[in-house]
Order: C-alpha cells, then structure tokens, then sequence
C-alpha cells in the first residue's frame, strides 16, 4: 500500500476542466459558483487522475536528470536492454508501450474543493489474463484508490484496470 | 440544474458532442492537466517506431473526462455517485466524440431518489469508444 498527499487547487482543477473540453464556469469562476447547489468551485468528476502529478512512484512522468522513455535523439531515452532468446530485436520502452488503460470507476462520496489535502492510498486489487482479438493476450490489473480528507471522511474510491497487451492493439 | 425524478423516465436520452475534430494541442494540454506524460498521447516518433502504433492518440481518460461533460451539463454538479467506463476504442486526433446518456432505471438509494444511467461515446463513425455507466441523484 502506497501513501500520499493530493493538496487540491483550483488552479489545477481550471487546467483540468479545461483540458478535457468543460467549459463550465463552476471550475474556475468563484461568484458563479456560489449561485449553485455545491456553492463554490468544485473539481470535475475525474479530476482526481490529477494526483498522479503529487505521487512520488508515478512512472508515466519525466524524472529531473533521469533518461525517459520517449523520443529525444533516438525513439526512447532508454537504452535497449541485453537482448535473450526469441526476443529479436526487442526495444526497450517495449514494455510501457504495451500498456493501457481498459477501465475506470469511481465513487463520489463528497465534491472535491480547492484548498482541501487529500490522503490518496492505493492498493492493488486484482490480477487476470485473457485471450485479446485485437492484442493478444492481455494481463489486466486492477489498482484501487481511496482519496480521503482532513477529517478522515472518504472524498473519492477510483478502481483502475490496466491492461498489458501482447502486441499493439490492431485498429480494425 | 438537478434533474427531477418526476419529469424523468426510463428510456430518457440526453447527447451532447464533447469534441470536434480533436487536437494533438488538446491531448497535450489532458497530458499536462493530468500529468499522465505517457509518450504515447504526446510523442509521434516514439508511438511509430517503439510502439507500432500509426501515430499518437488520445488518453483513455481524456475521453472519460470529455463524456463527463455530458452527464455533469445534464444531471448537474456535484450530483454524480459513480462513474464507470470501459475504453473500447482508441480515440485518434482528428476524430469527433459524441456523448450519450440513457436512464435505465429509477429507484431509491440512501434516502434519495437516484438515476442508473447507460453511457456510450462514439466517435464520427458511429463506433463506440467508451461504454460506461452513472450514477446521478435526482430531486424528487
């Protein structure tokens, strides 16, 4: 079980909402917001993926003097690792390119505000593989996060399945 | 604006179009927002030629958070109790989503009247990207 703090602005939640196309004004305008039922700002209902930027172990983000995985001179910062039988000419970066995102749930307990700190915990769920059509076999893996305020009360339960695929996943 | 479960019924539909010809600028700006900075949504060169893909696309939850535009401008703020959705097509720059939402079912739940809805997005082809489901608390 992993631990850490979200501290939630509304900064953050003006960039999210605009970032997924929202253009409602609850998410950044302060007088508007009073007039509504929540009356004040609030985040949109999946901006808790915004925590990943507060979570130490989040891979899918560039560490300050570490090589990345994405493209600079070559196609990834990563050099290729040692190749082992009946690899070919594996590529590193290989692996996090196999990986999706399959599904998603959340509950809402409470609205998320500017100003609150929340106590993300994760924990992993479960674990199951299956024959794909479109990207071989595919490992799913389920990852619960429990999002909790000041007071201890529950804010948001996320449930994340990811998927590693066999190979990339065919478009037809 | 909450919905009321008088005026709602079973078999309700509400729509709303939640992008148009999607930008690799807007999935840039969902990498930066979410500080998911998988190379995949941001970074062509590493999409082709690591990944095998035909080039960059959308964040699953990019997609996600564009249909909760849908429910949230149709059941209200901060009336959402779940939110579930299973990503069953890649979403590519370029491509139109069109949310939709479709009561399934109205009952109680913890002293409130509440709205089980089926949710789909599509994209311009009519194939569906995203298929989920809501929760919504109604008034009476």
């Amino acid at each position: 079980m992993a631990e850490f703090t979200f501290p939630v602005d509304g900064s953050q939640i003006m960039l999210f909402a605009r970032s997924v196309g929202d253009a409602n004004p609850i998410y950044y305008d302060e007088e508007y917001a009073k007039t509504t039922e929540p009356g004040g700002v609030i985040a949109p209902p999946t901006f808790v993926q915004a925590s990943s930027q507060y979570d130490p172990k989040f891979p899918l983000r560039p560490r300050i003097g570490e090589p990345w995985f994405g493209s600079g001179k070559e196609a990834t910062g990563i050099k290729p690792k040692e190749k082992s039988a009946g690899d070919g000419e594996k590529k590193s970066g290989g692996d996090n390119a196999r990986m999706l995102h399959a599904e998603q749930q959340y509950v809402y307990h409470k609205p998320i505000r500017p100003g609150d700190k929340l106590t993300v915990t994760t924990k992993k769920g479960n674990t199951w593989e299956k024959e794909g059509r479109r990207g071989g076999t595919m490992t799913f893996s389920e990852v619960v996060t429990e999002y909790r305020d000041e007071s201890g009360d529950l804010v948001v339960t996320a449930t994340s399945v990811g998927v590693t695929t066999g190979k990339a996943v065919s478009q037809d | 604006m909450a919905l009321k479960a008088s005026e709602l019924k079973v078999g309700d539909v509400y729509e709303e179009q939640v992008a148009t010809n999607l930008s690799r600028t807007q999935i840039v700006q969902y990498a930066g927002a979410s500080g998911d900075y998988m190379p995949l949504h941001s970074d062509e060169v590493y999409a082709r030629e690591i990944a095998g893909y035909p080039g960059v696309f959308a964040h699953g939850m990019l997609s996600m958070g564009a249909t909760g535009v849908m429910l949230t401008n149709w059941v209200g703020d901060g009336r959402l109790t779940k939110y579930s959705a299973r990503f069953t097509r890649q979403v590519w720059p370029g491509d139109d989503l069109i949310a939709k939402a479709t009561v399934t079912e109205i009952h109680e739940e913890d002293g409130h009247q509440v709205a089980e809805l089926d949710v789909v997005t599509v994209n311009q082809d009519d194939q569906p990207v995203i298929n989920g489901k809501a929760t919504a608390r109604l008034d009476a």
